[in-house]
């Protein structure tokens, strides 16, 4: 995915550089400038590894890089900052939407995005998420739902699927008792803030490619002053899950996607001037007004 | 010719690389590198059916492979 352009600048930076000379072949894939050359502290097969990879790309492949502050979550991805070449600030759990909406209102040039866990934003941070995308901040929002706490020890989520078991449901969780899974891109893509809301997942290569297409237009709903722009990635957590990477990827495939369908949920266009936004093809009518 | 590099420091050794290759190359190794994980590899001998498709990078969540595409024939001829 990250394609030749990109390519020289981080293979000469690195051991690759004496291959990079070699005729009759060129380097397709190599690492993202903006992604930090050193080994992640994630578990064998942890998603993380592969959005922590879009997101650097796409900041390379958008320019973002240099103007980008991220605010990071609590969670597995609570060392995002030592991954991703851009200035972070570590938010209190779950409210990094909040954070991220400070720094965009200081900062209206910078871009703003966060990185969260399902555990961080559907649970104790769902009042933040909820009020941003509904204020239609220009933040972006990166949500990665693996259906259970991953740091703590595998403690159920909001997300966790019926009759999974994890350690605070061992017997599977039941509807009757703790309710039902919360599909956060539905609920996001009906906020009047929100200009692009899609649900993508990370257990294939075609799913990881489209993944990254609607990362790219959740990135672009700020840059082009739009909106709220929301993905969410399916992602695996062998570990809490108590499977092999293998055996996870297809978990994801056969139970999360049935529930929690991909997609886009909401796309806006629009000018980005108050009142402008419109779904593609109405031909009037704001449907997603923001402040 | 095309062909992929592993980093074997950063393979975990989770192989969802070995199930999206579309020619079934990628294999588990018998060594074990400083994390202890016994990592991805392609024999020397198979290398030279691999497409450069980039599947097993896009799939890799540690970056532990790069991928070299062949020129394509005109160019070398």
């Amino acid at each position: 995915m990250s394609k030749a352009k990109t390519a020289p600048k981080a293979a000469t930076a690195g051991k690759s550089a004496a291959h990079n000379t070699n005729a009759g072949e060129e380097l397709v894939f190599t690492r993202p400038a903006s992604l930090v050359d050193r080994a992640t502290h994630y578990c064998p097969g942890c998603h993380h590894g592969i959005a922590h990879r879009m997101v650097a790309e796409l900041l390379d492949e958008m320019d973002l890089a240099d103007r980008t502050v991220a605010a990071s979550s609590i969670g597995c991805s609570v060392f995002l900052y030592n991954y991703i070449k851009v200035d972070t600030v570590e938010s209190p759990h779950g409210r990094a939407p909040a954070v991220a909406t400070g720094i965009k209102r200081a900062r209206p040039d910078k871009f703003v995005f966060t990185y969260q866990g399902d555990g961080d934003l559907a649970s104790i941070g769902m009042a933040e998420i909820m009020h941003a995308a509904n204020r239609g901040e220009r933040i972006t929002v990166v949500f990665v739902n693996n259906t259970v706490y991953g740091m703590t020890g595998g403690q159920m989520a909001p997300t966790t699927l019926i009759g999974q078991k994890t350690t605070t449901c061992p017997g599977g969780r039941c509807q009757d008792r703790e309710g039902s899974p919360i599909r956060m891109s539905e609920i996001i893509a009906q906020l009047g803030g929100t200009a692009f809301c899609a649900r993508g997942s990370l257990d294939s290569v075609k799913n990881i490619k489209q993944a990254k297409k609607y990362m790219r237009q959740a990135f672009e709903a700020q840059t082009k002053g739009l909106g709220f722009g929301f993905v969410e990635l399916l992602s695996g957590c062998p570990t809490n899950w108590r499977m092999s990477p293998v055996a996870a990827n297809k978990r994801i495939t056969d139970e999360m996607i049935p529930y929690f369908p991909l997609g886009v949920y909401k796309e806006l266009e629009g000018d980005g001037t108050c009142g402008s936004l419109i779904a593609p093809g109405t031909a009037s009518g704001s449907a997603g007004e923001s402040k | 010719m095309s062909r992929i590099l592993v980093t074997e420091e950063r393979c975990k050794g989770c192989l969802l690389c070995t199930t999206v290759c579309p020619v079934s190359i990628i294999r588990q190794s018998e060594r074990i590198n400083l994390q202890g994980y016994k990592v991805a590899e392609v024999r020397a001998e198979d290398m030279a059916t691999c497409t450069g498709c980039t599947s097993c990078a896009t799939i890799c969540p540690d970056m532990a492979i790069e991928v070299w595409r062949g020129k394509k024939q005109k160019k070398a001829a």
